[in-house]
């Protein structure tokens, strides 16, 4: 996807506030938009199945969950893990099991793909919910943030949250910077080109099987990052980080900034967010604690987001533009 | 294992699996009729569990509520398709999982602000209260066999509706050549709002024959849609004999994965990592008939 001058200027403007936010925020802030920056990270991953790859994964949670037990059994009781062995053992962990579990999944299309990478995340959320080997349904806890040290020498340390936020914004231009060269390059325009046309892709005699299943295992390792980080912001892993509803939200921040496009992704993460943070907020209206039951609002905003809004928020800038432009053109 | 205990378990597993059925014909049909993939399935099962609930203590009787409860069903599925399904029906299936997702949000929201997070029970009816002894110690609830009976007698109904009437071959012909029914002067969309209500309707039936055994929780609609979509997985696609084979095996595997223990090197497998066992069972499906069972090859 060709970005235009505009859309440069805006990105590295928003980076830029990105990166001076710290000087003025408070820690509360600091964390938020750290955490807000790391599921930026994981929709991206997804988007690169389902914007770009066209495969609608409802399970994408398992791989960012994992890496966060990873974590947690890697930093045992108050002795902390060492970042730089963890965070790509926790990576490849993730990989591994999108490796297991796309073989399997990517032999099916369409509404059954949907219906099975659901159902084997489910199935990875029970290993964790049923067995004891990691506080079952009670989750477990990471009582110490990963340590940064090479050999002695400890460049920063993720207990400070201003290190941890630049640690985090580094990722995320990284791992954006990474996609969008993934996406000029070959392999970027076969996978575009099995969204748009598989058959006509496999016919020109590419494997497809075993492209979408690199990009399968790519996301989920993506996916692992984000959730190594959450882990340890969080300092807490539960089933639920691989459950279904952790799904089901990356997934609508993904489309709600706008599908394939890997900035749409970080939008949505950062819209979706505020929003909750938002509707958690509303007072008690007439004896309902609306704060309280904000998933309401969050479902009647979904369902109004899909039949309103059908190229994302993205989609809505684009439209405006068009139509500012010409609105013959925007008419046909 | 005994015989007596066996046999109990078997019939625990058909009578869990026919109920699983219940559910998943529907998602199954709105699937292959339809197109549409309906993630707030189970939140119909969960509605009618929380409706014989909460009419059975309204009318003082299982046997009101039930017949309420299906009518309400009934009108929440017509509305519902009307509203909102049927501007989907050309859209991506993304939207479509989108859409319900949102709805699954907004039910659960709904059910704990109406009923709050506690779990309740249902009394079973009196009429059905007895047990059948087979030992000193064991017996059999009647309740339990008239759940497998009742189901067993829609599954025919729905054999009946789909194979040999009017109505269900225009359904059948809708989900082959939708232009083509419709321009042979068939209401296709009426058509597929009976569809969606029908299938709100078992789902919500299940939820309630099953509320006084299973009792009603928060959250009970998801984990029933999860493995509603498995038997759909293994069944296949829009195949009503296919879900009634599949939801009867994964009942069976389920029941007995509970009961079994199994060690492989003094690690304990089963029962601990029952949840696991039907999963295991779609992978191998999928590994030789990705298409399921009575799935269509593509």
């Amino acid at each position: 996807m060709r970005q235009s001058r505009l859309g440069t200027a805006m990105l590295l403007l928003c980076l830029l506030a990105l990166a001076l936010l710290p000087l003025f925020a408070e820690k509360y802030y600091i964390q938020l938009f750290t955490k807000m920056m790391i599921m930026a990270i994981f929709a991206m991953s997804l988007d690169l199945l389902v914007g770009v790859t066209g495969l609608v994964s409802l399970g994408h949670a398992a791989f960012f969950g994992l890496a966060g037990y990873v974590l947690a059994f890697a930093a045992p009781q108050y002795q902390a893990a060492n970042l730089w062995l963890s965070l790509p053992l926790a990576m490849a962990c993730s990989g591994l099991l999108a490796l297991a579990i796309g073989a399997l999944v990517l032999r099916t299309s369409g509404i059954y793909f949907i219906m099975v990478t659901l159902a084997f995340a489910q199935m990875v959320y029970f290993v964790f919910h049923d067995t004891k080997i990691a506080g079952g349904a009670d989750g477990i806890y990471v009582y110490a943030k990963p340590v940064a040290s090479i050999a002695g020498w400890e460049p920063f340390t993720l207990e400070n949250h201003i290190h941890f936020y630049f640690v985090v914004l580094l990722l995320l231009v990284l791992v954006y910077t990474a996609l969008r060269m993934l996406l000029a390059s070959l392999f970027g325009r076969v996978i575009v080109g099995i969204r748009v046309n598989e058959q006509r892709m496999k016919s020109l005699g590419y494997r497809t099987f075993r492209y979408k299943l690199v990009c399968f295992v790519l996301a989920g390792a993506l996916a692992g990052m984000a959730g190594y980080f959450a882990a340890a912001q969080f300092g807490f892993v539960s089933p639920e980080t691989l459950g279904w509803h952790e799904s089901g939200s990356v997934l609508m921040m993904v489309i709600l900034g706008g599908m394939g496009t890997l900035t749409g992704a970080v939008v949505g993460a950062f819209a979706m967010m505020l929003l909750e943070l938002g509707f958690q907020g509303l007072p008690e209206v007439a004896g309902l604690d609306i704060g309280k039951h904000w998933q309401l609002l969050m479902g009647a905003f979904i369902v109004c987001a899909v039949l309103l809004l059908p190229h994302g928020l993205l989609g809505l800038t684009r439209l405006a533009s068009r139509w500012r432009r010409k609105p013959a053109e925007a008419a046909e | 294992m005994d015989a007596n205990t066996f046999l109990i378990q078997v019939l625990n597993g058909i009578q869990y699996g026919l109920l699983l059925f219940l559910v998943a014909s529907g998602l199954t049909l709105i699937l292959g009729i339809m197109g549409i993939i309906n993630l707030a399935h189970g939140s119909f099962y969960m509605v009618g569990a929380y409706l014989a609930f909460s009419l059975s203590q309204y009318f003082g009787s299982l046997w009101l509520a039930l017949i309420g409860g299906v009518a309400i069903a009934v009108v929440i599925g017509v509305a519902l398709e009307w509203l909102l399904i049927s501007r989907l029906y050309h859209r991506d299936h993304l939207y479509q999982v989108l859409l319900t997702y949102g709805l699954i949000l907004m039910f659960e929201e709904l059910r704990s602000v109406v009923f709050g997070d506690d779990v309740h029970g249902v009394a079973v009816p009196q009429l059905l209260r007895a047990s059948i002894p087979l030992t000193a110690t064991l017996s059999y609830p009647v309740y339990r066999l008239w759940m497998s009976a009742v189901c067993l007698v829609l599954a025919a109904g729905m054999y009946l509706l789909i194979q040999k009437t009017r109505l269900g071959m225009m359904i059948r012909a809708g989900a082959a050549n939708r232009e083509m029914v419709q321009s042979l002067g068939i209401n296709i969309n009426l058509l597929y709002r009976l569809v969606f209500a029908l299938g709100v309707a078992l789902a919500a039936f299940a939820g309630m024959i099953a509320a006084p055994v299973a009792s009603v929780f928060p959250g009970m609609g998801n984990q029933v849609l999860i493995i509603c979509f498995v038997v759909v997985v293994i069944g296949g696609i829009g195949s009503v004999k296919g879900a009634m084979l599949a939801a009867i095996l994964i009942g069976l595997v389920d029941t007995f994965g509970k009961v079994l223990t199994l060690e492989i090197g003094g690690v304990e497998l089963l029962p601990q990592l029952s949840g696991m066992m039907i999963y295991v069972l779609m992978a191998a499906v999928l590994l030789v008939r990705p298409e399921g069972l009575f799935g269509k090859r593509a």
